[in-house]
């Protein structure tokens, strides 16, 4: 079927036996960028954009050039991610919905960071899911990081305040904060989250460092929405985007990143502790088509 | 964007009312209205290509109704088409077989099969069932400890699986362990993995060989983009689903996967998942599901009434 090979083509083949842009290749364009997950809105701008030029544009190699180029504007211009070791401790809280990968992500990072020789500890403040603690103290365990836990149920940000006094007194590099999923549209979690980010900034006034949304590249428009609102309530200094290794393209967080203009500093691209990647926007850019 | 949309619909509805015949010209904006709509919901490209020609070709030709704009009436057709698509009634689990039966979960990753898991002890148990719950999930970190704790809270049995344990042999073992504990109903939790993982795929068949489940669910997250017809259509094609399960609809998603998911399969979508609380599992409504595709509340109230 059609959505088949569009899936698996590229532009070579749209070109096949044609000279100029034809309105069929600019409707397959269409459909790549939509179900790339690039959204309506961003789809429509870049079409235009692209027809703009449509008669300067020879082959296949041209447009994919052009293509590219217009995409990767939208990642031009954006702040600087935040460094890693601007801080001792650097506290990094990581936030998102249920399910996108904020406790796998933060073992991996942990990981990373253990391995070039810095001392991480990790603040369990998931404290709501069944069996979210056991799951962070396996990967602080994997990662060699320390952790600080409570019991099941007991106050986030109270975790959170114990983790960071911790790694105060340990003279820990870097703190992850692990908290749990929430929709953005519950109010009441998200209050929840901002007095966890506020019990941090009590006991270290530059603290949290980073505030690392975690997005899900399998997630459709209702990332937009995601990052609006988790940037309102907490102020997002970065983004990973996980799951990468499937076959979602996550074109959402192009928008995301220019219109919120927030770095997209990872990508996540499996299970393993290995699976971390800095973002590259040209490999990504690639990978879209 | 939503805003866009809705002054485009102002203007699609400004069009005069009643009189004569839907045509190509006078459906034109709603049309393209709705395929905006329908796109922006996460509907997937193909599915609205064929729906926005499906319902073009219904359209025209049709006498408007007295009180209704022509775009509004598209609407209103476009609404009950999704409302049919979606199925018209409402199909609870299959659990006809010799006892124990089982239900099995599949899916990506924390799409939501574990706590669905414990969701759906709660339902069998209110049916008269009883459940047990069987953790088949050896990958991830503290898997089979979450499925502990959730059947703990609900005073539900639980395999007592360990990671060391082959899956499929979880499974069968939970089977003879369910006889003899009197429970009649499985509820096979498996590990959330991508449906190009070929390994993985060839374990939940190996799964499904040996249990012969008389449901297999496919649990799929509302916000999930456009990839949800290669999802769905990769899961069914080896798997056979019996039925989807819709979770995090909760939030603010429009939804569009169910659509998708529904016409690459034809498989009911059976419940949605509306929060993280082991009672927070519902019916699906083909109907509340259209509307909150469409996202078109207002002009589907007005058009109700008219
Ligand atoms: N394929 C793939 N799976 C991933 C990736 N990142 C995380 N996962 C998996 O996604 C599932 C959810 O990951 P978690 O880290 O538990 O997600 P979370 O955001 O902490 O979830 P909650 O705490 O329940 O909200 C797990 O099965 C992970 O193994 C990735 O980059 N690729
Ligand atoms: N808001 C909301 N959260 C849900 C719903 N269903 C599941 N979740 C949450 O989503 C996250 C992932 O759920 P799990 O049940 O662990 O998902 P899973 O599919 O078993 O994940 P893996 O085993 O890692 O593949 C958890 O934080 C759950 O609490 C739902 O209907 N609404
Ligand atoms: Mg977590
Ligand atoms: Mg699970």
């Amino acid at each position: 079927s059609k959505t088949r090979r569009i899936l698996t083509t590229d532009i070579d083949e749209l070109f096949l036996g044609k000279k100029i842009v034809d309105d069929d290749m600019i409707e397959d364009l269409e459909e790549l960028l939509i179900t790339s997950d690039m959204g309506v809105q961003t789809t429509m701008d870049i079409m235009e954009r692209i027809s703009g030029k449509r008669s300067r544009i020879a082959g296949a190699g041209e447009l994919k050039r052009v293509l590219k180029e217009e995409i990767l504007a939208y990642f031009d211009a954006l702040p600087e991610p935040v460094p890693e070791a601007a801080a001792k401790p650097h506290v990094v809280m990581v936030v998102g919905v249920n399910g996108v990968g904020k406790t796998t992500t933060i073992g991996k990072l942990a990981a990373h960071e253990s391995k070039k020789g810095r001392k991480v500890l990790i603040a369990a403040a998931d404290t709501f899911r069944a069996a979210a603690i056991e799951q962070i103290s396996i990967w602080a365990e994997r990662a060699g990081a320390e952790i600080v836990r409570h019991k099941d149920n007991a106050d986030p940000a109270a975790v959170a305040y114990d983790g960071i006094e911790a790694a105060i007194s340990r003279g820990a590099d870097t703190v992850y904060v692990d908290t749990a999923g929430r929709l953005h549209t519950k109010v009441n979690l998200m209050e929840e989250i901002k007095k966890i980010q506020r019990t941090l900034s009590k006991r270290l006034p530059d603290a949290p460092h980073e505030v690392l949304l975690v997005l899900d590249a399998t997630t459709g428009q209702n990332a937009l929405s995601q990052a609006k609102m988790f940037n309102e309530a907490l102020g997002i200094t970065g983004i990973a985007l996980t799951k990468l290794d499937g076959t979602a393209k996550g074109g959402i967080v192009v928008s995301i990143c220019s219109e919120l203009n927030i770095p997209l500093k990872y990508i996540g691209v499996g299970e393993g502790v290995e699976d971390l990647q800095p973002f590259d926007p040209k490999q990504f850019v690639e990978a879209l088509f | 964007m939503f805003d866009a949309l809705s002054d485009k619909l102002n203007s699609v509805f400004k069009q005069l009312k009643g009189q004569g015949k839907l045509s190509e010209k006078n459906i034109a904006d709603g049309l393209r209205a709705v395929r905006m709509a329908l796109l922006e919901a996460d509907v997937h490209y193909q599915v609205v290509k064929r729906l926005v020609a499906d319902i073009k070709e219904r359209a025209l030709g049709q006498e408007v109704m007295g009180s209704l704009t022509p775009g509004q009436q598209v609407v209103k057709i476009v609404n009950e088409s999704l409302t049919r698509l979606m199925g018209d009634t409402h199909e609870g689990l299959n659990l006809a077989g010799e006892k124990p039966v089982a239900v099995m979960l599949v899916g990506l990753q924390g799409s939501g099969k574990t706590t669905t898991a414990g969701k759906l002890a709660v339902l069998l148990r209110k049916e008269g069932k009883q459940p047990y719950l069987v953790p088949a999930d050896i990958y991830r970190p503290a898997a089979i400890d979450q499925l502990k704790k959730v059947g703990g809270q609900l005073g539900v049995p639980v395999f007592d699986s360990t990671p060391e344990m082959n899956p499929v042999d979880i499974c069968q073992q939970a089977r003879v362990a369910a006889h003899k504990a009197g429970c009649d109903t499985l509820v096979l939790d498996t590990a959330g993995r991508l449906h190009i993982d070929e390994e993985l795929m060839g374990e939940l068949a190996r799964i499904r060989t040996a249990l012969k489940p008389t449901d297999i669910l496919l649990v799929a997250d509302a916000m999930t983009g456009q990839d949800a017809v290669n999802i769905a259509k990769s899961f069914d094609e080896r798997l056979d689903i019996g039925g989807v399960v819709l979770s995090k609809m909760d939030g603010d998603a429009r939804g569009g996967a169910a659509l998708s998911i529904r016409s690459i399969t034809g498989k009911p979508i059976k419940f949605i998942g509306v929060g993280e609380k082991l009672s927070d599992l519902e019916a699906f409504h083909p109907d509340r599901m259209a509307s909150r595709i469409l996202g078109m509340g207002d002009v589907l109230t007005m058009i109700e009434k008219a």
